[in-house]
C-alpha cells in the first residue's frame, strides 16, 4: 500500500487546534467508542458476578465491583469449550494450509505460466469469490451427507477452501504480478526448472502476499458460522461459534456470563493475532478489492 | 521469446517424453491447477449446479426426492412469510448499506487526516471486523436484552424515557436492531478500504485546487469523490453482497423472530431446509437469491468500467 500521510494536504497544521477538536478529534472519538463498546461491555459481563450481573439499582452496570473468574471456570471445566477451541483451530489451520497451498499453484499457473485459457481461468475464480455461503450450505450439507463427511472435522477443512481459494488465489495473482519476470527468465536460461523458480525465486519474493493471505484465510475460516452449524450435529466436534450458540443456552435460560465469557475468549486469539500481523491484514483485505 | 529457444535446445538433449511434458507451460500449468479446481469443482460449481435442481425437486432430508418442476417457486409465491423474508432482506440491504456507505466515508476522511497514533487507531478501528460475528452478535443480543438492556437503562437515567424499550419483542424494533449491529460490524471493512483509496489520491491535486481557490467541500466533490468513485463500486458492491446474503447476526440475534418479521431469505432457507427438513424448498428461497447478486455484481461491474474509462485507462 503506497502511504503518502505525512505529506497529506499541503496546509492543515497552520489548523487551530480548538477547531481541529470539533472537526476531527471529536467525531472520531465517538465512532471509535460506538466501535469499541460492545467489546467493552463482553468484557464487563465475562467477570461480573451474576449477583451484580442482574442488579442495576444496587450495583452501577459499567462497572465491576468484585471480578471474579466464576464464568471462565464453568465455560472451561463444566461445557465443551475447551474441546470447540480444538476444533476450531484444527480447523482454521487445516484449511488454511490447503487453501494456501491450492491457491499458490493456482495463482503462480495463471499468472506465470499463461497456459491456454489461463485468463478465463482467473476470471472464473474471481467469480467464485462472488457466490457465498448462504446459497451454497444446502445442497453442500446434500454432498457431504453423501460422501459420508457428515458430522466431522473434515466436512469443515474440505469445505471452508471453497471461499478461501478464490479469495488467496486473487490475492496471490495480484502480488506475483509485481515481481519482475526477467528473474525468472534469468533462471529459465541458467536451467531451473519451472518448479525451482516458484520455490526459490516467486515465492520467496512474494512472503508478504502469501502472509497476508494465510492470516486473512485463518481469520475467515475462524469466523465461519453456517456451514459449521449445518455439517455438525455432536457437542464435541463442534466449532466455537456454533458451539457457543446452541449448547450455552437452555432452552430460556441464558448463562449470560458464560456466554459473554465465550465470546470473549473466542475473539482473543484471533484479536492476538491479528494485532500482530495488522499490515498484512489491511493489505490483504483492500488488496483484494482494488484489484 | 528467447527463452523459449532456449529451453527448445535443452530438450533435444534430453527428450524423454516425460520431461518434454514438463518444459511444456500448457501442460504443467494444467498440473499447477490440480488442487484448486477439484477443490472448488467438487464443492463450489458441483454444489451449485446441485442447488438449481434441488430447488425443483421436493427432497426431504434422508430421503430422494421427485422432479416436482417450479411447484416451489410457485407454492413461494403464495407464501406471505416469504414475501416478508424478500421485504426484510431489501430493507436490511438498503438501510444497512446506505448508513455503513456514509459513516465509512465519513470515518476514512476523518483517519486520512494527520492525527496521533494513526497506525494503532486504524487498527482499533478495523477490531468489529476481525471478530468472529456471532461472537460479537451475542454482546448484541445481551445489549438488547429486554430486561438488563444498558441502552435502555442509561436512557432511563438521562430522563429520555420511563420504561425498557423492547427492542427485540416488536418487528420494527428488531429491524432496527439488526439493521444497527449489522452497520456496527460492517463500517469498518468500508472505512478501511476506502481509506486505502484515499491514500492514492496524489496531494498535488488537492494543492492546484487550494491555488484555485477551492473550498473544502468544492475540494471534496470535484476531486475526492470522482477519484474514489472505482473503488467506492467495489466496497459497496462486497458490502451489498455481504448484507444481503447474511446469515450469523440473524440467527444469533433473533432467529428470524418476533412472528418472521427479521426473517432474511437466507435465514428463512436454512429453516426450511435444515431445521424443517425441506431442503428442495430451502434450495429454492436461496435460488431466488440469485438475481439480485447477480444484479448487484453486474450494476458495480458496469460501474467500474465507466469509472476507469473516464479516467483514461483501458476499457
Amino acid at each position: 500500500m503506497t502511504t503518502m500521510d505525512d505529506q497529506s494536504v499541503g496546509m492543515d497544521y497552520l489548523e487551530k487546534f480548538p477547531r481541529k477538536f470539533f472537526r476531527v478529534y471529536l467525531p472520531l472519538g465517538l465512532i471509535i467508542f460506538f466501535l469499541l463498546f460492545p467489546f467493552y461491555w463482553m468484557a464487563v459481563a465475562t467477570f461480573k458476578p451474576d449477583a451484580e450481573m442482574y442488579d442495576y439499582e444496587k450495583y452501577n452496570p459499567f462497572w465491576i465491583v468484585h471480578p471474579t473468574l466464576e464464568h471462565i471456570k464453568k465455560l472451561f471445566f463444566d461445557t465443551d469449550y475447551p474441546l470447540w477451541m480444538w476444533n476450531t483451530v484444527i480447523v482454521s489451520v487445516s484449511s488454511t494450509f490447503i487453501s494456501l497451498f491450492a491457491s499458490v499453484c493456482a495463482a503462480y499457473a495463471i499468472e506465470r505460466l499463461r497456459y491456454k485459457g489461463s485468463r478465463y481461468v482467473g476470471l472464473a475464480i474471481f467469480l467464485g469469490y462472488l457466490v457465498p455461503p448462504s446459497i451454497l450450505f444446502i445442497p453442500l450439507a446434500a454432498i457431504v451427507f453423501q460422501l459420508g463427511l457428515f458430522d466431522g472435522n473434515l466436512a469443515l477443512i474440505l469445505t471452508y477452501p471453497t471461499f478461501l481459494i478464490p479469495f488467496c488465489t486473487w490475492l496471490l495473482m495480484g502480488y506475483f504480478r509485481t515481481i519482475p519476470y526477467e528473474l525468472e527468465e534469468c533462471a529459465l536460461i541458467d536451467g531451473a526448472t519451472r518448479l525451482q523458480i516458484l520455490m526459490k525465486i516467486t515465492l520467496p519474493l512474494s512472503l508478504p502476499g502469501v502472509i497476508s493471505a494465510g492470516i486473512f484465510a485463518f481469520t475467515l475460516s475462524w469466523n465461519e458460522f453456517i456451514y459449521a452449524l449445518t455439517f455438525i450435529s455432536s457437542s464435541e466436534n463442534k466449532t466455537i461459534p456454533v458451539g457457543a450458540i446452541t449448547e450455552l443456552v437452555n432452552g430460556d435460560v441464558y448463562h449470560w456470563g458464560a456466554l459473554m465469557a465465550a465470546a470473549l475468549t473466542g475473539s482473543v486469539p484471533v484479536v492476538i493475532l491479528y494485532s500482530f500481523f495488522v499490515e498484512y491484514y489491511v493489505s490483504a483485505m483492500t488488496g483484494a478489492v482494488k484489484e | 521469446m528467447a527463452v523459449m529457444a532456449e529451453s527448445a535446445v535443452a530438450q533435444v538433449k534430453r527428450s524423454s517424453l516425460w520431461t518434454r511434458a514438463f518444459e511444456s507451460r500448457h501442460f504443467l500449468g494444467a498440473m499447477f491447477m490440480v488442487p484448486a479446481i477439484a477443490i472448488l469443482i467438487l464443492f463450489l460449481a458441483y454444489p451449485l449446479a446441485l442447488g438449481f435442481w434441488l430447488g425443483m425437486t421436493d427432497t426431504k432430508i434422508g430421503g430422494a426426492g421427485r422432479f416436482i418442476g417450479f411447484q416451489n417457486f410457485v407454492s413461494l409465491s403464495k407464501d406471505s412469510v416469504f414475501w416478508l423474508s424478500v421485504f426484510n432482506t431489501i430493507f436490511y440491504t438498503v438501510a444497512a448499506s446506505a448508513v455503513k456507505f456514509a459513516i465509512g466515508l465519513y470515518l476514512a476522511l476523518l483517519l486520512n487526516e494527520r492525527l496521533p497514533f494513526k497506525s494503532m487507531v486504524r487498527a482499533i478501528v478495523l477490531l468489529p471486523f476481525v471478530v468472529p460475528t456471532v461472537l460479537s452478535a451475542i454482546a448484541f443480543w445481551w445489549i438488547y436484552d429486554s430486561q438488563f438492556s444498558i441502552i435502555s437503562w442509561v436512557l432511563i437515567k438521562a430522563g429520555l424515557i420511563t420504561r425498557y424499550i423492547d427492542f427485540l419483542g416488536d418487528p420494527w424494533n428488531a429491524r432496527w436492531s439488526v439493521v444497527a449491529a449489522n452497520i456496527w460490524r460492517g463500517v469498518p471493512f468500508v472505512a478501511i478500504t476506502l481509506l486505502a483509496g484515499l491514500q492514492t489520491i496524489s496531494p498535488s491535486l488537492y494543492e492546484a485546487a487550494n491555488l484555485d481557490g477551492a473550498t473544502n467541500l468544492q475540494r471534496f466533490r470535484h476531486i475526492t469523490l470522482p477519484m474514489l468513485s472505482p473503488i467506492i463500486a467495489v466496497v459497496m458492491t462486497f458490502s451489498v453482497l455481504m448484507t444481503f446474503t447474511d446469515f450469523q447476526l440473524i440467527y444469533t440475534i433473533t432467529r428470524g423472530g418476533p412472528i418472521n418479521s427479521t426473517h432474511l431469505m437466507a435465514t428463512l432457507s436454512f429453516q426450511r431446509a435444515i431445521t424443517g427438513g425441506n431442503l428442495g424448498e430451502g434450495a429454492a428461497i436461496s435460488n431466488a437469491m440469485i438475481p439480485f447478486l447477480v444484479a448487484a455484481i453486474l450494476l458495480s461491474f458496469f460501474g467500474l468500467q465507466r469509472s476507469r474509462w473516464q479516467q483514461g485507462g483501458r476499457d
